[in-house]
Formats: structure tokens, sequence, C-alpha cells
């Protein structure tokens, strides 16, 4: 029941336009180099390739760890602030997405 | 005249590469080395930088000891390495990590067995500074340098009106190190067409590089290296810690992880891993065979591998196949 008025909670404080994000990984590349995107939108980072990824940001504007997923999956991170933010994969530091969060 | 002969040139490569199949070739395209490394706009490679910078990688002047050189433990002569486990510094103090080898160095997006400098100009200061490993301090090393009478001429020729400082040594010695470049190999001769370059053991090693060893995951692309960082499970020599890449990175992955060396002339660069730990291939070929020694945070990529002893001595003979013919060296005249 908890759990439940929390989600809610979190659902009435997005945006109304709050949308899904997805930026695959495949051949240690992103599917892109940049995006831009809403504070309350959801990255969704899917892993297309035969090996581990670990997506992380360390910026101020807002820091995560994704953890090491493999081929198939996806890890999310939803957008808190405004602000730039530089992510990589701390496996392959060659693959570097940068993220512009506006209102 | 001269386009004739490209044409020539050419014919002969295609010929060459209508010996292997379509499919072949292009699995080929991605080992074959691009003809320079790349240069960043304010160091671009000429004679006299890369004069300027194999003299000063030559000359033992600039430790504090008067007595190292960098090619004192990148001694061409063993790989561009040492041959040591791990490497020896300023008064033969045993360092922590195995000295890597330069071999198409130039090429690597991130420097160091942890990653910590972003390119060879940074790099080549490092192990100078450094009080375990040459011990001479960069303010001292631009007054010694430019009392040596020569050195001033070769600065001023290599880098025209931006005299003697830390920054033009770091990019005279950067642009020596990008011309350390591996040779043609049989498994390039292999690969472009020649059936007869590689014994039937290196090629079905390379079946297994690709295949059920899954070394190609990390050890990719013509330089045999992903530019990434592994925790693949290697002891610590004394129950010592070495975290690594998380040094750099604090992230829960990069604990004890170290980066991917390339593969080009591995045969010619023992011991093996960051620390030394193995003496041959063959005890490489069995720690990944086991999956890797130290659970702790190892890559989820690493697990048992299930390898024949035939498939063993393969995947050996496929890595003796990668030494290429080797850069010749000749020693510069120090300036006095």
């Amino acid at each position: 029941m908890i759990r439940l008025i929390a989600a809610a909670a979190v659902l009435a404080a997005l945006p109304a336009s709050a949308t899904e994000v997805e930026v695959a990984q495949k051949n240690k590349k992103f599917s892109t180099t940049a995006v831009k995107a809403k504070v309350g939108d959801t990255l969704v980072f899917r892993n297309d390739d035969p090996f581990f990824h670990n997506i992380f940001s360390l910026s101020d504007t807002q820091s995560f760890d994704l953890g090491s997923y493999p081929q198939g999956e996806s890890r999310k991170v939803v957008l808190k602030k405004e602000g730039t933010l530089e992510i990589e994969c701390a496996i392959h530091p060659d693959m570097k997405l940068k993220v512009q969060v506006e209102k | 005249m001269k386009p004739m002969v490209t044409l020539a040139a050419l014919g002969a490569a295609a010929i060459a590469l209508a010996a292997v199949s379509g499919a072949d070739a292009s699995r080929y395209d991605q080992y074959l080395r691009p003809a320079k490394a790349p240069e960043p706009a304010d160091n671009i490679g000429n004679p006299a930088r890369v004069e300027l910078g194999k003299t000063l990688f030559f000359d033992p002047r600039l430790s504090g000891s008067n007595w190292i050189s960098c090619a004192t433990c990148h001694n061409p002569s063993r790989g561009w390495s040492d041959g040591l486990p791990t490497g020896v510094g300023h008064g033969m103090q045993v360092l922590k990590r195995a000295t890597p080898s330069l071999i198409n160095c130039g090429f690597n997006t991130t420097l160091m067995w942890d990653g910590r400098a972003p390119n060879l100009e940074e790099q080549a200061l490092g192990p100078i500074a450094a009080a375990a490993e040459m011990n001479q301090d960069l303010p001292g090393l631009v007054s010694k340098l430019s009392a040596i009478q020569g050195y001033p001429k070769l600065f001023n020729a290599a880098y025209p009106g931006e005299g003697i400082s830390e920054k033009t040594i770091g990019k005279a010695i950067a642009a020596y190190e990008r011309t350390i470049l591996s040779g043609e190999s049989p498994f390039d001769r292999w690969r472009k067409g020649d059936a007869r370059a590689v014994d039937a053991a290196a090629k079905r090693g390379f079946e297994v590089f690709e295949g059920k060893g899954k070394c190609v995951k990390c050890h990719e692309g013509f330089n045999f290296t992903d530019n990434g960082f592994h925790n693949i499970g290697v002891k610590e020599p004394n129950g010592e810690v070495d975290v690594g890449r998380f040094a750099q990175r604090a992230l829960r992955v990069n604990y004890g992880a170290f980066r991917t060396p390339s593969l080009r002339d591995v045969a010619l660069t023992a011991p093996y891993m960051h620390n030394g730990a193995y003496a041959t291939l063959e005890e490489v070929v069995e720690h990944y065979d086991r999956g890797g020694d130290v659970t702790e945070h190892l890559s989820p990529n690493m697990s048992p591998l299930g390898l024949t002893a035939g498939e063993k001595s393969d995947l050996v003979a496929f890595m003796k196949s990668l030494t290429g013919k080797q850069l010749v060296v000749t020693l510069p005249h120090l300036p006095n």
C-alpha cells in the first residue's frame, strides 16, 4: 500500500509530457552521441552487444551507476535535474554520451 | 607514369583480396592496422619532432639519477618492455605494476594500466616525474636540458618558437612514440590471402579466439584491444590490493579492473598481466580457462571456458602468429 502511494506520488510529480528516450549500445558505441531531454523523462539504455556494459554518470547535475548488464537487457534512469550529463560506459570509456536536460 | 603505378598497385591489391573469399575479406578489414596513429592538431609528427623525441627517449639524463631513460624499461629489444614481472625504478625500487609495451601505443585512447593518462603527451611526463620511477622534477628537467648544448637547437627545429618546456618535452616524446608501430605478422599475411603464412594450429587457434575462448570480446580489432577496463581475477602477490581503474573512476565494476593490452607482438612481451603474474602465454590461457582466480568484483564476462588441451595450444599458436616484422631502431647520438 505504501509503495503504491509512493509510486502515485512520483507519477503526480512528473510533467505530463514525460517520455522514454531509448539509447542503444551496439558495437561498443551509443546509438547517438548527444540527446536532449526534459526533467522527468526516462533514459533507457538497451545493451545490444554480446557482452556486458555498465553505464554511469559522475556529472554534478546527476550521478548514477546502472551496474553491469548483458545483451538484451535495459537499464533506466529518470532525469531529475536541469543541466548537462556526461554519460559513459565504465568498462568501455570510449563510449560517451552527452545529455542536455531542460525544464 | 605515377597514376599507372598506383593503378598497378591497386590491381595487385585486388588480386590479393580475391584470394580471400568475400566474407573473409570483410572479416579481415577489422584487423588492418591504419598506416598512422592519430595525432593531436598541435603535435603533428614530422622528422624533427620524431628525432627530438627519440633523443629524449634514449637519454638517461631525463631521470634524477641521470641513469634511467624511457628506454631502460621500454626496451625495443624486449618488445618495448623490460621482460620483468614488474618495473624497476629509481634506486632499484621494484614497482607494483608491469611495464606496458609501447607497441601501437599511439592508438590507445587512454594510457597506463588504470587509464589515468588521457594522451601520450601527458603520459610521457608521468614516469619522469614519479619519485619511484625516474624521479626527475620537471622544472629541473627543463633547466637541465636547456644547459646541454645541442638540445636548444633540436627543440627549435622541432617546435619553433615554443622553447624547451614540460609541454614540448611531452610532445616530442609522444611524437616519437607514435612511430612505434607493429609490423606485418604471419597472421596479417594469412588474412590477406597467403594460406601458408601460418600453420593449421594458428588457424584453429584463431577460431577459438573468436569463438569458444571469447577472447575477442575484449581483444578486438587490429590492435586486439577494446581500450576498456576489466577485472579478470588475477591474484595479487602476498595478498596485496591493487584497485586499478577504481582509483580513477570510483565505480564498482572498476574495482581491480585494468586496461586491456594489445596482443600485437604479445609473444615478445612476457611476463603477462598488470602485475606480471604469468611467465608464459600457456599460463595466461590456463588462467582464462579457469575463469580467473579471484572472484570478488570479477568481470561478468569471465567464466570457465572448458578448452581442450589442443584448443589451448592452438590459441597460443595463434597469439604467436601476431609477432610482426620488428622495427629497426638505431640509437641516437645524445647531445653534450
